[in-house]
């Protein structure tokens, strides 16, 4: 059993969402998570914070948010347990996140500090 | 009270607290003799109130005895002098001036103290709850054995290593550091809970026995809530989590013994008071910033105190459980979880969720199948309850299925 990284992508986290839609999203987000504990294959989850966002570059410059000319940006990541990559990604298929055209999950299985890259 | 329910009645109140203090005076490693003296002092009681009636005041008789008791154990006994004596706290100290202090908040503080001192990582869960009736409930071998479904020799057993390894390990009778305290306490709160689960799901047909169990780990539970220290937020949360459990004792058994599934109780035989208690200790445990898995299950099983089944009831207890899955997998935490996710979301997807639940060898697995396909597919409800029944090791878990199945 491998720990993979499910990292949410949105297209564009500027867009503003009503109340009504964020409690449908957060409900359908810990129905899903709940899934995943309910098989026993959740490990954790950190949910990041739009707000007061900084991005830092390297000439050091800070700028507010990652959004702008960054498009993409990360909206939070869970980690799982899976027996395979492929599970990992049927895992990927159910969340939520998915329903925002051109959202992405990124599966990424997490390295072990045993493990030589 | 007349004599032959006074012994019994005093013997289940006082044994304990006798044993408590005595214990706690002794050291851990002299528990029997603590248990041998108390059970003595309820010999002489029995002998001296036959014949010369019962005393005005017999709680005292028996302290006053025990006293004397333990004193003379003191003097006469050479293994004390030479073993115990040099552990004592005050060892210059002699036998006519040893202070065993049987007052009210000594008892308590002993009690306690052992709860702590029983409860380690080191013993066997099963062994740690045997102890805790023993010294802490003051059950009878008889009595442990039938709560646990195994004969006396197994119990004695079980007692004898579990005392070995608190001899062995040196364990003190003491309160833990205020540090240390929310560590130990969590070794504690397992074993009251177990103990509790003990009484409320106990297979055992002696109904009496199965109650006094769970009110034995709810006084226990709330001795840790009168003591300043220990009354913290996840220590009433489990006593809330236990009044909203413990209120439908009644109501969850028929006459003949079996099982009167939730949605077929009696309402009006739900406990009242106990719910409102429970809900007060929720209230008192919502103090603090931490949520133990006590918090949660306290609140599905507030949900379960209000019987209509209402959207937001099913919604809430959804979300509690996806919660406790995160932090507290448990198998029937993730079927009770698919339950409500029929009830707050549909059918259709909560039986997508539970074929991915993987949980072949239970036999509530495939009561969930079976109650989730009910009347979506009667044909498939009827093999997976038939599953589930081939699968029940218990005659009540049969029956209950077997119900189920003529109902479709």
């Amino acid at each position: 059993m491998e720990e993979y990284a499910l990292i949410m992508r949105h297209e564009d986290g500027a867009k503003i969402a009503s109340p009504e839609q964020m409690q449908i999203w957060m409900k359908q987000t810990m129905d899903w998570i709940g899934g995943i504990a309910a098989q026993n294959k959740f490990v954790g989850g950190t949910g990041l914070i739009f707000d007061g966002a900084r991005v830092v570059r390297s000439n050091k410059t800070v700028t507010n948010g990652p959004f702008g000319d960054i498009k993409e940006t990360i909206g939070g990541l869970i980690t799982v347990k899976a027996g395979s990559v492929e599970e990992a990604v049927e895992f990927a298929k159910g969340c939520p996140v998915l329903a925002g055209e051109g959202n992405t999950i990124e599966v990424r299985r997490i390295s072990r500090n045993d493990t030589v890259h | 009270m007349q004599q032959p329910e006074l012994i019994p009645h005093l013997f289940r109140t006082e044994f304990r607290k006798i044993t408590a203090v005595l214990c706690k005076r002794f050291g851990i490693e002299h528990m029997e003799i603590a248990e041998d003296l108390a059970s003595e002092t309820f010999l002489s009681a029995l002998e001296t109130w036959t014949y010369n009636g019962i005393p005005e005041n017999p709680t005292a008789w028996l302290y006053y005895v025990a006293k004397n008791k333990a004193k003379n154990h003191f003097i006469r006994n050479k293994i004390f002098t030479e073993k115990i004596s040099p552990q004592l706290k005050y060892s210059e100290e002699k036998a006519d001036e040893i202070i065993i202090d049987l007052s009210g908040e000594n008892i308590s503080d002993s009690q306690l103290q052992m709860l702590f001192a029983i409860c380690q990582h080191s013993i066997p869960p099963e062994a740690q709850i045997g102890l805790a009736l023993r010294i802490l409930c003051g059950f009878g071998i008889d009595e442990i054995a039938n709560a646990f479904l195994t004969n006396k020799e197994a119990i004695n057993k079980r007692l004898f290593r579990a005392r070995e390894k608190l001899r062995t390990e040196k364990v003190q009778i003491a309160f833990p550091d205020e540090k240390e305290i929310p560590k130990r306490l969590e070794n504690v709160l397992t074993t009251l809970y177990l103990l509790f689960n003990e009484g409320y799901y106990s297979e055992s047909q002696h109904a009496v026995l199965r109650s006094e169990l769970c009110q034995e780990a709810m006084r226990l539970t709330h001795l840790l809530i009168e003591n300043e220290q220990t009354n913290l937020p996840e220590v009433n949360a489990l006593y809330a989590l236990m009044c909203f459990h413990a209120s439908r004792f009644e109501a969850r058994k028929n006459e003949n013994g079996e099982v009167v599934l939730y949605q077929d109780q009696d309402e009006r035989l739900w406990d009242q008071e106990l719910i409102a208690k429970g809900g007060y200790h929720l209230h008192q445990a919502s103090k603090g910033n931490k949520i133990s898995k006590y918090h949660l299950e306290a609140g599905i099983a507030y949900w379960h105190t209000r019987k209509a089944d209402t959207k937001e009831k099913w919604e809430n207890i959804l979300q509690l459980f996806n919660h406790l899955l995160q932090i507290a997998y448990s198998p029937i935490a993730a079927l009770n979880r698919t339950y409500a996710l029929s009830k707050a979301n549909g059918k259709e997807e909560a039986i997508r969720e539970a074929e991915k639940l993987n949980l072949t060898g239970n036999h509530f697995y495939y009561t969930l199948l079976g109650e989730l396909y009910r009347s979506v597919d009667d044909n498939k409800a009827k093999q997976h309850f038939e599953k589930a029944w081939s699968l029940a090791k218990t005659e009540t878990d049969k029956q209950t299925i077997q119900k189920k199945i003529d109902m479709l």
